[in-house]
């Protein structure tokens, strides 16, 4: 079934766009992460223009984490203190983020930068809770206790403030940091940020994987709505057509994807994400280094 | 690269040119008057010549810049053979379930003498959407990557163009002719935007028109116009489904050795409507609300999932 997409002005399949969302949906439910990084290289795919994938993409990021934030309320795995202190960053890093993208705009090269950082990051992260949790999957075999690490200069700043529901007494300076690091990455990208965070809060402040997710969920629900209210304003760029199609599928996929995330073991989940996060690294570093099918681009507009 | 430059400018002399002739008496006169022949806007590569008499001189055979062109040689009121057009419908409509369009340009050939036996008629049809401008870049590698080097931007470029004939466009008709009327593909491009600094600019057009091919913007249909006993015609053109709105503009061409001896122009208006053209409407004049909208729908399907969800699993 097709449908005209009113502002991307180009017909579409109704059941790809459902499809799609429920994919990224389900990988959202499951790990925490927004499914921004997945959506919008698809949305590239089936042919949709850049600047709308984006913005729409955030739109319906909107929508899976709310619908998976609410489960992780309901299971009361939400730091919602925490998760306040990094919107705080979250939403100072996106307004210092749209600064560094105008300023990459004026200089050209901003899509290679883009895919650079993606590639090194996902890269990094994805290698590192890929050895991680593979050397905690084999502790727990072996009958050993998984100790916890310890923090020594992170617990060692001022400004400590306690986070019940993470059991941690903390600085809040980390949680800003990586929060205002996710926001720049959000407006530069339009991903949710949820794939840098998760593992920053599980490696770098030592929060608890079962708590991770749902705070993840809450911070990335505001800050796409501030994109995606950006965005709308600003360039236009909000097919809410598109949008809502996307989140049918995605809704749906992220309540399906939260029921299995709780079925499955910690330690499982983080493999599973971080080789999804190696996937997704490995297809955008082949982009960069292998001979392109068409080596001209068409981008509307003079740039 | 030069040359290139030169003929821009020769053919945006001429296609100005082209709009002060006189319109054939048999033209149905609002239609064809009311489209503007000329959108072009100059880039500073190709400045458009004030006075049509300070044209370079051709590089290719055009006619001299004295006689008074946009008119074939014989006077047009007394042209022999006269189009008479008509369209199957001459808006369309975009709904949301809008996926693609028919459009059916037929007529006849109006003439009061014997037809003439010493040559062949050829017809030819276009349809053009709304022009825009385009950026084509290309890719090199450097340092093992694959980046965006240099670029070349279309003043302005057809979102859409089909071209349907008789017989194959090349044999049938005059270059000249074709960088007058701008019928073939590649002319139906307007002046580059700025100043072309590639070494050869001409690489880049080729390769958009080939992409815009591929996905079926721009589509070269030799054979397409069935024409009956010299005298009625049809050309049937498929729209695709991603349609730009915006006026669009037919014309038909009637052609006898090379030469354009009458031609017929009539706009096709392609609009959004109902749900579309409100949500279109919303978006540009208030985004906010539009932004609003968007976030309060997305919250609501995301908290109706949940809840439906857990009222599941709870049975």
């Amino acid at each position: 079934m097709q449908i005209y997409l009113p502002i991307a002005e180009v017909a579409v399949n109704a059941f790809t766009l459902i499809g799609l969302g429920g994919i990224v949906g389900l990988m959202s439910g499951m790990f925490g992460v927004g499914g921004g990084f997945l959506i919008t290289p698809l949305l590239f795919f089936i042919g949709i223009p850049p600047a709308i994938a984006v913005a729409t993409g955030a739109n319906q990021v909107v929508a899976s984490s709310v619908s998976g934030v609410l489960g992780h309320v309901k299971r009361r795995t939400v730091d919602f203190r925490m998760g306040t202190v990094l919107l705080i960053g979250g939403l100072i890093g996106s307004a210092l983020g749209v600064a560094v993208f105008n300023l990459l705009q004026r200089l050209g090269q901003v899509e290679l930068v883009v895919q650079i950082s993606y590639v090194v990051m996902l890269g990094v992260v994805g290698s590192m809770m890929l050895v991680e949790s593979l050397r905690a999957l084999s502790r727990t075999r072996r009958g050993g206790r998984t100790t916890r690490r310890a923090h020594g200069w992170i617990h060692a700043l001022p400004f400590k403030m306690k986070f019940r529901t993470s059991g941690l007494y903390l600085s809040v300076i980390p949680p800003l940091v990586v929060g205002l690091l996710v926001g720049v990455l959000s407006a530069m990208m339009g991903v949710g940020g949820g794939f840098i965070m998760v593992p920053a809060m599980i490696y770098l402040l030592g929060m608890p994987t079962k708590v991770v997710i749902g705070t993840s969920l809450f911070q990335i629900t505001f800050v796409t709505a501030f994109t995606t209210l950006m965005h709308a304003i600003s360039y236009n760029t909000v097919d809410v057509m598109l949008a809502v199609l996307l989140i049918v599928g995605g809704v749906t996929g992220a309540q399906i994807g939260t029921y299995l995330g709780a079925r499955l073991r910690a330690e499982q989940l983080r493999i599973l994400l971080a080789l999804v996060v190696l996937a997704v690294c490995v297809k955008l570093a082949m982009d960069l280094f292998l001979t392109p099918d068409d080596l001209y681009s068409l981008t509307p507009g003079i740039v | 690269m030069r040359a290139l430059i030169l003929c821009l400018a020769v053919m945006l002399g001429q296609g100005a040119l082209a709009q002060d002739a006189p319109p054939s008496s048999s033209q149905p006169p609002a239609p064809a008057q009311a489209t503007p022949r000329q959108e072009a806007i100059p880039g500073p590569a190709a400045p458009a010549p004030a006075n049509p008499a300070d044209t370079v001189p051709p590089i290719m055979s055009f006619p001299s810049p004295v006689t008074p062109r946009g008119m074939p040689e014989a006077p047009r009121p007394e042209a022999p053979e006269q189009v008479v057009a008509g369209m199957s419908s001459d808006a369309v409509s975009i709904t949301t379930s809008f996926d693609g369009s028919e459009i059916l340009l037929y007529g006849a050939v109006k003439r009061e003498t014997p037809i003439p036996a010493s040559s062949l008629l050829q017809v030819i049809a276009t349809v053009e959407g709304p022009s825009r401008s385009v950026t084509i870049r290309k890719k090199e590698r450097r340092l093992g990557i694959w980046v965006n080097a240099e670029s070349v931007v279309v003043g302005a470029a057809p979102s859409f163009y089909a071209v349907a004939t008789t017989a194959p466009l090349r044999l049938i008709l005059d270059p000249d002719e074709d960088a007058r009327f701008r019928i073939s593909i590649p002319t139906a491009m307007r002046a580059f935007a700025r100043p072309v600094d590639v070494e050869n600019p001409v690489d880049f057009t080729e390769a958009m028109i080939e992409m815009r091919m591929a996905e079926g913007s721009y589509r070269l249909d030799d054979g397409a116009v069935t024409l009956v006993d010299d005298t009625l015609f049809r050309a049937d053109f498929r729209l695709p489904a991603n349609l730009v709105e915006g006026t669009y503009k037919t014309r038909i061409f009637l052609v006898r050795e090379g030469r354009i001896i009458d031609s017929y122009s009539a706009p096709l208006e392609v609009r959004k409507v109902g749900l579309e053209r409100w949500l279109y409407r919303l978006a540009f004049d208030q985004p906010l609300i539009y932004g609003l909208m968007s976030l309060l729908l997305a919250a609501v399907a995301g908290w109706g999932a949940s809840a439906a969800f857990r009222a599941l699993q709870r049975e």
